[in-house]
């Protein structure tokens, strides 16, 4: 095992990944920008190296500034995180070419996968259900139009190497996807470098229901179930819960020895997902695309799976076994569902960045917190507005949801504005409660 | 008179208007950018920009003005 990690990421991420190091007894190594230097994580670390100045392209986006504080504090591991490098075949490549251990996939499964229409055509091949779509990049609006007479209305339009739902779209009808086109080509250019589009067949009515592998370091490939994210706003998602309540005992399996195929087509090692739609009224999913690292939402496994997926990375990197045994079916007791405290105004879900003057956690039995703030630290504009992740657990859903709404009621935070008013809404809502949601219900819920 | 000021702090991505451009109710006149998300200003009443106090690349801070529509 390693003996310390560089963890090239901030918030409750890096903090996620310091408690797992330092129950390993692995020194977690922290960087941050301007902007972050009173968060949480950088006390919490056994040492912290400045990386520069606040905008992302000049401190988490910079692989030449990451690997040098790497090589300041002799780190011998890097943790990508999610987001910023995480997906970067070229920064794996650039952290293995330095000498050291990259807690991620090779780097070629992560460019295989980042390529949305690769990936598509390369799961058709692997067995692996996808929707009706684009098997090469859409070059221009005709071309758009022409394709979408093949796949069949409405479709989506989304960026080849897009990810987090920036600059997708669905549209119904030509006018509406010539629209679609041009903002995915712009957003796709500027947020991602490459300005290849695709289309796929949209499901009005779909559950968004992704797979939890774990690729071992003798080759195998697990399934650990699936987490429903179907609670999302401009196609991001707000709340997650473990198992689906939209998933019958015969679709999981399904899902899982199709997630397990996704995975071994690629040689997949460490922790990645199997995202994918399921179709509420005829019950069949197909693949959406595969995320090559840690899931914001890895915490709901964890809860119901008693298994640390963070423990499990460092394992795998280091090429040891996992901490339980690949050869039992992994147990799932009771229902998790996870909250993501945004810093928005629960409306209109408008970011709304600012210093935080008063934080209160809510505690107690099947609640965990993952925190990337504290009373007295800032809000500011150049990251996500994920300020808390709340996780709830119970015996069963409703214990859950019960749970949830009391943890909601004692989560207290001033300063910003944040979407614990949402939650509390959603876990009224009677369609979230009654378990029959799909990822329309949040436009649902504000247009009534 | 009409001010239009800043909801949050944030960058600003896009100028899409200049001093004495005409405008009408709802069009958009800069591209805010917090918290990866793009937040457009919108004109709320009709006229001429007579000022206009932002720049591409500025910060504004909640409240901030960012333009005056006569």
């Amino acid at each position: 095992m390693f003996d310390s990690v560089l963890i090239a990421n901030r918030g409750e991420i890096a903090r996620r990944v310091i408690r797992t190091s330092r129950r390993m007894g692995v020194k977690a190594i922290a960087v941050y920008s301007d902007a972050d230097e009173s968060l949480p994580y950088v006390h919490e670390a056994d040492e912290a190296v400045y990386i520069g100045a606040s905008a992302p392209a000049q401190s988490y986006l910079d692989s030449a500034i990451l690997l040098e504080a790497a090589r300041k504090a002799g780190a011998s591991a890097i943790h990508p995180g999610y987001g910023f490098l995480a997906e970067s075949p070229g920064f794996a490549r650039s952290v293995l070419a330095a000498g050291l251990t990259w807690i991620g996939p090779d780097p070629e499964a992560i460019e295989q996968m980042g390529d949305k229409i690769r990936a598509r055509n390369l799961m058709d091949a692997a067995g692996v259900p996808v929707a009706p779509g684009s098997r090469e990049p859409v070059a221009d609006a005709d071309a758009a139009v022409h394709e979408a007479m093949r796949i069949g209305y409405p479709v989506m339009v989304k960026a080849a190497a897009g990810g987090g739902g920036i600059g997708m779209s669905a549209a119904a009808d030509e006018a509406a996807l010539r629209a679609a086109f041009d903002t995915a080509r712009s957003r796709a250019e500027r947020f991602f470098g490459s300005p290849e589009i695709l289309l796929e067949r949209y499901l009005p009515r779909a559950r968004h229901v992704e797979v939890q592998i774990l690729g071992l370091a003798d080759g195998r490939v697990l399934a650990l179930g699936e987490r429903d994210c179907s609670v999302q706003r401009r196609h991001q998602k707000v709340a997650e819960e473990t198992p689906s309540p939209g998933v019958s005992p015969a679709l999981r399996a399904r899902m899982m020895a199709a997630a397990t195929r996704a995975g071994e087509a690629v040689g997949y090692r460490g922790a990645g997902t199997v995202e994918c739609l399921v179709d509420a009224e005829t019950g069949e999913f197909v693949f959406l695309e595969m995320n090559t690292r840690l899931q914001v939402e890895h915490p709901v496994t964890e809860l119901v799976t008693g298994i640390d997926l963070v423990e499990q990375q460092f394992l795998i990197a280091a090429g040891a076994p996992v901490s339980f045994d690949p050869d039992t079916p992994v147990a799932s007791a009771g229902h998790a569902i996870e909250l993501r405290v945004y810093a928005e105004d629960p409306r209109r879900f408008l970011p709304s960045p600012g210093a935080i003057t008063a934080w209160e956690e809510p505690a107690g039995p099947g609640v965990r917190v993952d925190a990337g703030y504290a009373a007295g630290t800032t809000v500011t504009p150049f990251y996500d507005p994920l300020l808390a992740k709340l996780c709830v657990h119970g015996a069963t859903r409703d214990e859950a949801l019960a749970r949830a709404r009391a943890a909601v009621t004692r989560f207290r935070v001033e300063g910003p504005k944040t979407n614990l008013p949402f939650h509390a809404e959603l876990l009224e809502n009677q369609e979230f409660v009654s378990g029959t949601y799909d990822t329309g219900l949040v436009s649902r819920m504000r247009s009534a | 008179m009409a001010e239009v000021r800043a909801e949050m702090v944030a960058n600003v991505w896009r100028v899409l208007v200049a001093e004495g451009d005409h405008v009408d109710d709802g069009d958009t006149l800069v591209i805010l950018e917090s918290m990866k998300m793009e937040i457009p200003v919108l004109a709320e009443t009709g006229g001429i920009v007579s000022k206009l106090h932002v720049a591409e690349g500025d910060v504004v801070q909640e409240d901030d003005l960012i333009a005056v529509i006569d």
